[in-house]
């Protein structure tokens, strides 16, 4: 339905339309969203834990998890309520390189990243390997502020942005793909941009 | 299946009904939608905008006017100079357009009155209007549940719903309104002239009858920032404390 009166004289330029999915605008800023306080967490009290169910598989604090191998990872990002964000620039330990430090492969198909907050999202192992995501400690170069998720968060660039946890302290393997926080209150269980899968009836 | 989960929220068109300025950049828009839903207070829409060569722009908006407003919902949209879709509603928009809508939206940042209380309330700005669902769906519920609510303004212009919140407070019944304006002197003895501190909130509190059971912090990333630590600080369990965030 067109809308009276409304032009799309305000949209971004051409040349970077390719890169903004369905029903996104780019964003110049890093907006902050999340459901509660921010919480301050100490590097000295941070540790991040691999798990199989309720088993843990491996555990490491913030010395040991800062020794595994560092990669940079430049991308877009989107968040479900509207914005795009371009070439964001983020230093972290690849899931891959977790799963190598722990000695294991994938024992399921699905995960549930857990924050401190108590915040947990579901994501696909599929999603999370072959360089596709990474537990971002580094944002432009600097440690991530505790507004946009630091000491670490997960990075899932190519799912909306809440797939992305803030907070960050374990990653747990299910049998099931098991909703999360906001899976539960009505977003898509998956959450791809290209596909607009905001809300949990879409496609 | 996935068209049954689909026509949870499918998108709609909704008519303007009517518009109501409520400060000089706010203004109150109330949409008759053509299939009806009862949302929840503190939920929102998705409202999306088309032009005549396909392009669309979509944004968020949270409803204020109570789940029990039958069939209408009022959103109240604040303008934004650099924006795409909010001057299109204060510089376009007229009774009787036709937009699109989906919703209801959102099931974190809610409350009913069967969810009880106290409650705690803190807004800054336009981030108002989540919560003003809230007071209004205690009213129309006749909720005997304790609830105050502090809303900072840069000034008394900029009080949204100033009149309506300053007649529900005249109501002694059980609703507190606190305001404090960051640019100018208060107006009423109870309210504050300064940005919000733990001390505003631990004396806000203390109007309650006990300890708020929640707290809802709506407003500016900065704003919700500082009112989240100011409850922290005034020894609210981050638990009971939700937040919802608008813009940068």
């Amino acid at each position: 339905m067109v809308t009276r009166g409304f032009s799309s004289g305000r949209r971004p330029p051409t040349d970077t339309d390719a890169r903004i999915p369905p029903g996104q605008y780019l964003e110049q800023g890093f907006p902050v969203l999340s459901a509660g306080p921010t919480p301050r967490v100490r590097t000295e009290d941070w540790s991040f834990t691999l798990k199989h169910g309720p088993r843990p598989i491996k555990k490491w604090n913030w010395a040991e998890f800062n020794a595994l191998p560092l990669t940079r990872m430049t991308r877009d990002i989107h968040c479900v309520t509207a914005w795009t964000k371009f070439d964001t620039a983020w230093q972290g330990v690849l899931i891959d390189d977790i799963l190598a430090d722990a000695g294991i492969e994938p024992p399921t198909a699905f995960t549930l990243a857990h924050s401190f907050d108590s915040y947990a999202t579901n994501v696909p192992v599929k999603d999370l390997v072959a360089g596709k995501a990474m537990v971002a400690l580094l944002y432009e170069g600097k440690p991530i502020s505790p507004d946009h998720g630091g000491p670490a968060r997960l990075l899932v660039p190519h799912l909306y942005f809440w797939k992305s946890a803030k907070w960050l302290n374990g990653l747990q393997f299910t049998e099931r793909d098991e909703p999360g926080f906001w899976e539960l209150r009505g977003y898509h269980i998956y959450g791809d941009p290209w596909r607009e899968q905001r809300y949990s009836g879409d496609p | 299946m996935s068209e049954a989960v689909a026509a949870l929220s499918p998108w709609q068109t909704a008519k303007i009904i009517r518009i109501e300025k409520r400060t000089p950049r706010v203004t109150g828009f109330v949409f008759k939608l053509s299939r009806p839903f009862v949302h929840q207070a503190g939920q929102h829409v998705d409202v999306r905008l088309t032009a005549p060569d396909g392009y669309q722009a979509r944004r968020s908006y949270s409803i204020a006017s109570a789940p029990e407003s039958g069939g209408t919902i009022e959103l109240a949209i604040e303008r934004l100079d650099d924006g795409e879709v909010s001057p299109f509603f204060h510089e376009v928009a007229v009774v009787g357009d036709e937009i699109e809508l989906r919703g209801p939206l959102g099931g974190h940042f809610v409350w009913s009155d069967s969810d009880g209380g106290p409650l705690l309330l803190v807004g800054g700005g336009s981030g108002v209007v989540p919560l003003m669902a809230m007071v209004r769906h205690r009213v129309a519920r006749k909720s005997s549940v304790p609830v105050a609510l502090v809303f900072s303004a840069r000034v008394w212009d900029e009080v949204i719903f100033r009149d309506e919140l300053i007649g529900l407070d005249n109501r002694r019944d059980g609703f507190d309104l606190v305001l404090t304006l960051t640019r100018e002197a208060a107006r009423r003895p109870e309210d504050y002239s300064r940005r919000i501190d733990a001390q505003m909130m631990m004396q806000s509190m203390a109007r309650l009858p006990e300890p708020p059971r929640l707290a809802f912090v709506c407003g500016s990333n900065a704003f919700v920032s500082a009112a989240a630590q100011a409850l922290i600080d005034a020894d609210v369990p981050p638990g009971l404390i939700r937040t919802e965030r608008y813009g940068v």
